[in-house]
């Protein structure tokens, strides 16, 4: 539900109205510490401290612009694919990504921050995003390795988020847990197909896998010891899992799926450590991804200037459908 | 039922319902921006009936609805609590009596 309750502050205060607005504050606090407490979830009006809401908006509205600019490096290879089925999944599984973006940004609103804001904050380079979309895909068999590992590693990410407190944010991941699967297995097949083809189609997966394997693994988000919001977000069960316990996991999917698509994964360091019954891999450049997310990787700036290119080429639709709508009801209302 | 469309380009909120199958009430789904209510329905189905997830649906603008406060949900709810008895299990002397 997107309504909310906005309550505006006057200027001044009497002792008695200082007093109930503490009071009111402490029983929402005691409420909300039950409700996490309880593991159960809190919902777009209850009463949440300011800095759960503020963590909340920042991270439903990351997530969707990642789902939005996630929308392009595979808009790219539409007109490419190689078959009249690989283009209707590949524009199948865009329209999703478009889809997510929607579900995630109706999640954030219902904290009380509006669609066109977040919008605005993403296209003026305000609003940060997934640093994989930064970079570049290219050949078709990079749809593959996308659709497998960067789809894998968002799927391994996203179904704890299921659980998270925030209701609506909960809700939306469950929506699009259910629709990542078919994008993570149709990259798979993708790769398969490749692998299984010529030399010089298995060396194009091989090349894609390499590409995308160290970016993929950094989707997790920095090294536990250098998250600092991690801790914080686990107390509120938004986040149910570390980012290195989310990595390691990952890794060793990837370990036993890529046996059947008889390729190998870039890493010479990957193991099973059998004391902390955890998979480790080598060391990621940590330097290349805060660079990337700084806006300096490979396809940020194009990839921005594509979104407001988009926004402005869509301004006429959006006034037409408005001005139409008015019309409309201005009619009904003379009639 | 249509909202104040705003003077602006900003598209007002629906709510949207959908009804999985028939014998099934419409459940809420999520919401949406529309500038009226036929292109609501559109967005709607694109957005929340891409894998047949839906035999009918519906939109309600957003600020058409009118809900509980949350804040006064201990008091508002008060009335069943302790009322076991409007459950079948609160009668347990009817235990093994067939087809009761």
């Amino acid at each position: 539900m997107a309504t909310q309750t906005l309550q505006s502050v006057p200027a001044e205060l009497t002792p008695e109205q200082l007093e109930e607005a503490a009071r009111h504050e402490a029983e929402g606090q005691a409420y909300f510490d039950r409700v996490m407490a309880e593991d159960s979830r809190i919902e777009p009006r209850d009463w949440m401290p300011a800095a759960y809401r503020k963590t909340l908006i920042r991270q439903i509205s990351q997530h969707a612009h990642s789902e939005i600019i996630g929308m392009q490096p595979e808009a790219n290879w539409i007109s490419r694919a190689p078959s009249l089925k690989r283009k209707a999944i590949l524009m199948a599984k865009v329209q999703d990504e478009a889809g997510h973006g929607l579900y995630l940004y109706s999640a954030a609103e219902t904290l009380g921050q509006p669609r066109d804001q977040m919008m605005q904050d993403l296209m003026d380079g305000k609003a940060k995003y997934s640093s994989i979309f930064n970079y570049p895909a290219r050949t078709w068999a990079d749809m593959g390795a996308i659709g497998w590992m960067v789809d894998g590693a968002a799927i391994a990410n996203q179904v704890p988020l299921c659980r998270a407190s925030f209701g609506p944010y909960g809700r939306a991941m469950v929506r699009v847990c259910k629709e990542e699967s078919f994008h993570q297995r149709q990259g798979f097949e993708i790769l398969l197909e490749l692998s299984h083809g010529t030399p010089e189609q298995k060396q194009m997966a091989q090349e894609a896998v390499n590409r995308w394997y160290a970016p993929a693994l950094m989707m997790f988000g920095p090294p536990d010891d250098d998250s600092p919001n991690s801790k914080q977000s686990m107390a509120w069960n938004i986040k149910r899992f570390s980012n290195d316990e989310l990595r390691n996991r990952f890794v060793g999917m990837m370990m036993e799926q890529v046996k059947v698509l008889d390729l190998t994964l870039p890493d010479k360091d990957i193991r099973f450590n059998e004391e902390t019954k955890k998979w480790e891999h080598g060391p990621l450049d940590w330097d290349e991804f805060h660079e990337v997310l700084k806006g300096r990787g490979p396809c940020n700036a194009q990839r921005l200037e594509r979104r407001r290119e988009a926004h402005e080429n869509g301004t006429w639709v959006r006034e037409a459908a408005a001005a139409y709508a008015r019309k409309q009801a201005e009619k009904e209302s003379a009639a | 039922m249509s909202p104040e469309t705003p003077a602006g380009n900003v598209w007002p909120i629906w709510e949207v319902f959908v009804r999985s199958s028939r014998g099934l009430s419409h459940v809420h789904a999520g919401s949406l921006h529309a500038p009226d209510a036929a292109m609501a329905l559109r967005n709607a189905r694109d957005l929340y009936t891409r894998r047949n997830e839906g035999v009918s649906i519906w939109v309600v603008p957003a600020d058409a609805i009118a809900s509980s406060d949350p804040d006064a949900k201990g008091a508002f709810f008060e009335s069943p609590q302790g009322k076991d008895y409007r459950h079948a299990t609160y009668y347990t002397k009817s235990e093994g009596v067939k087809h009761l």
